[in-house]
Parts: structure tokens; sequence; C-alpha cells
């Protein structure tokens, strides 16, 4: 079982295969399961996945406290008018990520990479690749194998809670996993996935968990699209060549350390951040009818 | 028997539910890549919807059938941000017996209140270790439970206080749980009849409120105990109650 990103780089290139085969045997032997087993319950979470994307940019979704909703599909009709700066790829990933988001918010059903809060990115970054480069459903079901070996070793040495950590261990962790599995699903290598997750990662370092109303919409619906953004610009540099000067599991014992010295206000509370802001207090109450920090 | 408050005779069934216990020693917390990429499950929270209602499902099980009153003392995060994240009702649902991705979950309340069993939450100030963690007591007239869990991330949970008991066991394997005793030998007992039937123990962890009253053996295996093997557990000395807990 691999501890670190450097033991699973190391694995993977000392035997000449990518990323998502060592998550792929460790699975199948922490679970006595046959790798038909383990590849088929990734197809169907896969599955999961596509349908709440495409639930998100096709249909109304509205939450039940009307924060969130319907911004996925306002991206894609921007998108068809052809003048976005930032590019196809980019927006469509970032539209899917705020589209699976939008569906959780709404109580629907999603599939958690890592988190429910960050379960856009990962699945948004895929979905817009999917429309650049048509991989095979291996491909697609690797990318997931990749980004849970990266996600693997963040939950085991630091955290994935944004009550333990701030959304950098949710979104910065999902988004670090988004850019080593484009990585791996652009042909680049396992030392290049983990410079992605690295770079991608190190741009999210203290980022706070502060929803508005204790709500997992305002901001996360936007933090999983920048997430995306994130992920694809640092994926782009490590398959340039860009490597991190920090190595990636070092990256993330600065995430966990610095998530251990976040104030609890920060730490999913929705005491803090923008929580306590006035428009996030006048939100809150007129959700609730009255505001928590009042209780 | 000494502890008709708890009926600890129930089996938990396999494959059902996979009930995460504490960590220990160099374990680590998360075993498999499904407990990142998923679980599939009813947002908006992995740990405050997913997370708690795997806490209620796994109280339900060691439980081991419908309460007539539920009530559940949450902390920190838990206790401030529960409405919005619909903790509430994933507890409660998960104490109905539904799974992370069933939509019942959420019209649980309801479902409760249709049921007639009485729901009851405490908003505590306490501070604990995990910031996401949550009491639940259930209760009929036969007898009554009360479990502690944490939600760790993820939609994962560990359940680190039963009864009274700290739990003390690592990662996922199939475990048992037995309670016992605090008699010379008693352990000897249990650990000599698992070597008969050639059952590995990976981690035990022995814990007791008082000495020479009863006592808690939590024992992670590597393969899944035939019940047979359960019902010699059950009756060697000083044996009180024996449950599974398997993946």
């Amino acid at each position: 079982m691999f501890r670190n990103v450097a033991e699973l780089v190391e694995l993977a290139q000392s035997r000449n295969v990518p990323v998502s085969e060592i998550m792929i045997e460790q699975e199948m032997d922490v679970r006595s399961s046959t790798r038909e087993q383990v590849v088929g319950q990734m197809e169907r979470n896969l599955e999961v996945m596509e349908q709440a994307v495409e639930r998100g940019i096709t249909e109304d979704v509205r939450s039940h406290s009307g924060l969130t909703g319907g911004d996925a599909v306002l991206l894609q009709n921007y998108l068809k008018s052809g003048k976005s700066l930032s590019g196809e790829t980019m927006l469509d990933a970032v539209s899917k990520a705020m589209a699976t988001n939008e569906v959780n918010a709404a109580m629907g059903t999603i599939c958690a990479t890592p988190t429910a809060g960050s379960a856009g990115v990962v699945p948004g970054t895929l979905f817009a690749i999917r429309e650049k480069i048509n991989p095979t459903k291996e491909q697609m079901v690797r990318y997931l194998f990749t980004s849970g070996a990266f996600g693997f070793v963040v939950a085991n040495n630091a955290s994935i809670s944004g009550a333990a950590g701030g959304c950098q261990a949710e979104v910065g962790s999902a988004t670090g996993m988004a850019a080593a599995a484009i990585v791996e699903l652009m042909g680049g290598t396992p030392e290049q996935s983990s410079h992605a997750f690295a770079i991608a990662l190190k741009n999210m370092l203290g980022l706070v968990c502060d929803p508005v109303a204790g709500l997992v919409e305002v901001p996360c619906v936007k933090r999983n699209a920048m997430g995306a953004s994130n992920a694809l610009v640092a994926a782009d540099m490590s398959l340039a060549g860009i490597t991190s000067r920090i190595p990636c599991d070092e990256v993330i014992d600065a995430m966990y350390k610095i998530g251990q010295t976040m104030p609890s206000a920060l730490r999913e509370t929705a005491q803090g951040g923008l929580a306590a802001t006035p428009t996030g207090r006048e939100l809150e109450a007129r959700i609730f009818g009255v505001s928590l920090d009042k209780k | 028997m000494a502890h008709a408050r708890f009926s600890f005779s129930v089996i938990y069934e396999p494959r059902v539910h996979t009930v995460y216990i504490m960590k220990g020693g160099v374990d680590v917390k998360f075993r498999s890549v499904f407990d990142i990429i998923g679980p599939v499950m009813i947002g908006p929270s992995s740990s405050h919807t997913a997370g708690a209602a795997r806490i209620g499902r796994v109280a339900r099980h060691l439980f081991g059938r419908e309460p007539e009153s539920i009530t559940i003392s949450l902390y920190g995060s838990f206790a401030k941000t529960y409405k919005g994240h619909g903790t509430d009702v994933a507890l409660v649902g998960g104490v109905l017996d539904f799974d992370t991705f069933d939509e019942r979950i959420v019209n649980a309340l309801t479902i409760a209140k249709e049921k007639k069993i009485k729901v009851r939450f405490i908003e505590e100030d306490a501070v604990t270790d995990h910031p996401n963690t949550a009491r639940v007591h259930l209760k009929d007239d036969k007898g009554e439970l009360e479990l502690v869990g944490i939600s760790i991330g993820g939609g994962k949970m560990e359940v680190i206080e039963l009864n009274g008991f700290a739990l003390g066991l690592s990662g996922n394997s199939p475990a048992i749980l037995v309670v016992h005793n605090d008699r010379f030998g008693a352990i000897a007992g249990v650990s000599n009849l698992l070597a008969k039937h050639e059952i590995n123990i990976g981690h035990m962890n022995v814990s007791r409120k008082e000495k020479g009253k009863e006592a808690l053996m939590t024992i992670e295996v590597d393969q899944n105990i035939p019940q047979v093997v359960l019902d010699e557990v059950e009756s060697l000395p000083n044996i009180l109650q024996v449950a599974k807990i398997s993946e």
C-alpha cells in the first residue's frame, strides 16, 4: 500500500504502469475483489456523475433555499455565443462542475469526489475533456481511479473534511486530484501528475470553509467552478514541463498544518468569512427565520 | 442477562453497511478508493448528510430494530449547521435504515412522525475532539443503545463509543464485539477459540468501565466469522454477548 505520493509515483514508474493501475490493484487487494468488481463499481459511480452533470446543464435545478441553481445553464448558453475569453474546454468544465454542485445543493443524487461539497471538480473537468478528446470508457474510469489515488493520500495524510481543514481540504483536494488525473488522461507521466497536483493545491492553500447559513451552496458552487479551472491550468502547466519546487507530499503536509491552525470560525461552522458578512447573515436570517449567531 | 438495557445479540448483517471504526496504531483511516470517489449519495454534504446517515444506520443495525424514540445530541459543526445540511434528516433517515443514496432520506423526519417515533435533537456546546460528532440514543420498551459517531469527511464515519465503552478498532475489516465479565481467562478463551477455527486476529482492543465488572473486547479479523463460531464464543465462560460487524 502506498503511503504518500512519492511512493505512488515510484510504484507506477518502476513498473511502467499508470497511477490508475496501482490504485485498481490496491483496491482489488484490500477488498479481495476481482478487477471486474472494482472497475464495475467505478463505472456505476461514473454513471451517477454523468447523470448529475446532464441534469445540471439542462434542467432548471434550484435548491430549497433558493440560494443556488441555474448558473451551469447560464454558462452553457454563454458558451454557445462563441464570445468566451477563457475557451471552450475551460468554461465547459466550469459549467459542468457547477452543474454537479447545483444538483447536490438541491438534494439530488451525486457521487462524492472526495466530498459532496467538492463533488463538481473531478466530473466537471472529465466531462469537458470528453468533448475535446473523446476518451474511451476505460480511460474515463481510469481518470477516477487516478483522482482517487491522490485523494487517498490526502485523506490519510491530511484531511478531506472542511470542518477539519477548511475548503482547501475539500475543493483544494478535489482540484489537485482532477489536475493529476487530467495529466494521466492526456498522456503525461505519474511524476507530471504529482507536479500538477502540487501546483493546483498550492493555489488553494489557506482557503477557508465559510458557507453562508451553513449550506453547501454559497460559495461552494462557485469554488468548484474555480477549482475546475485551476485544475485545467495546473495540468497544462505540468504537461508543458513546469514542475513544483515544493514536492507534492510537502504541499499536502502544509495544507494539513494550515488546516490545524485555522480558527474554528472558518471551518464549516458558518461563524466567519462570507457566512459572517452582512449579506451572508441577512440570507441566513431569511432562510431560517433567525440568524444562527443569535441563537 | 446483566445488560438488558442493550440487546447485543443482534448480528450485524453483512454487506448491508460498512461499519467504520476508530483508527488505531498505524492503520490508515481510509482504505478504499471508494471512500474517496464515493459514496453515491443524496446531497448536500458528505460529512453532514451522508456521514450522518451512516452514523444513524450503524446505530440502527446494532440496536437491531426500529426504536420508539430517538434522541440525538449534536456537537461542534454538526450543532451549528445541522439544519442547513440536513444532518438531522440524515441521522434519522439512517436510524430508519435508509442508505446514503436513498431518496426517502429527504422526508425522514416526516416518515418518523408517521411511524410515531419520538425524535429529539439537542444542540450541545461542549467541545469534542472531532468537530462533527453525534451521540445517538435509541430506545424502546425492550432496551436502549447509545453510540457516539464522528463523521470524518467524504461520507466516512467512525464509531468511537458504544454504550459508554470506548471503541478502539481500526479500519473496516470484519470485526466482532464481545461483551464479557472482566475476569481472568475471558480474553484467552475467545482468542483460543478463534485460533482453533484458524481465524487470525489483526487488531484487538479491550476496554472496561470498572475493574471486575463488565468489559468489551473489540476484535478485528482477516475474514468473515461464521455464525457457528460466534455461537461458540457466546457459550464460553464469562462471555455475555457477541455481535458481528462486517464489511
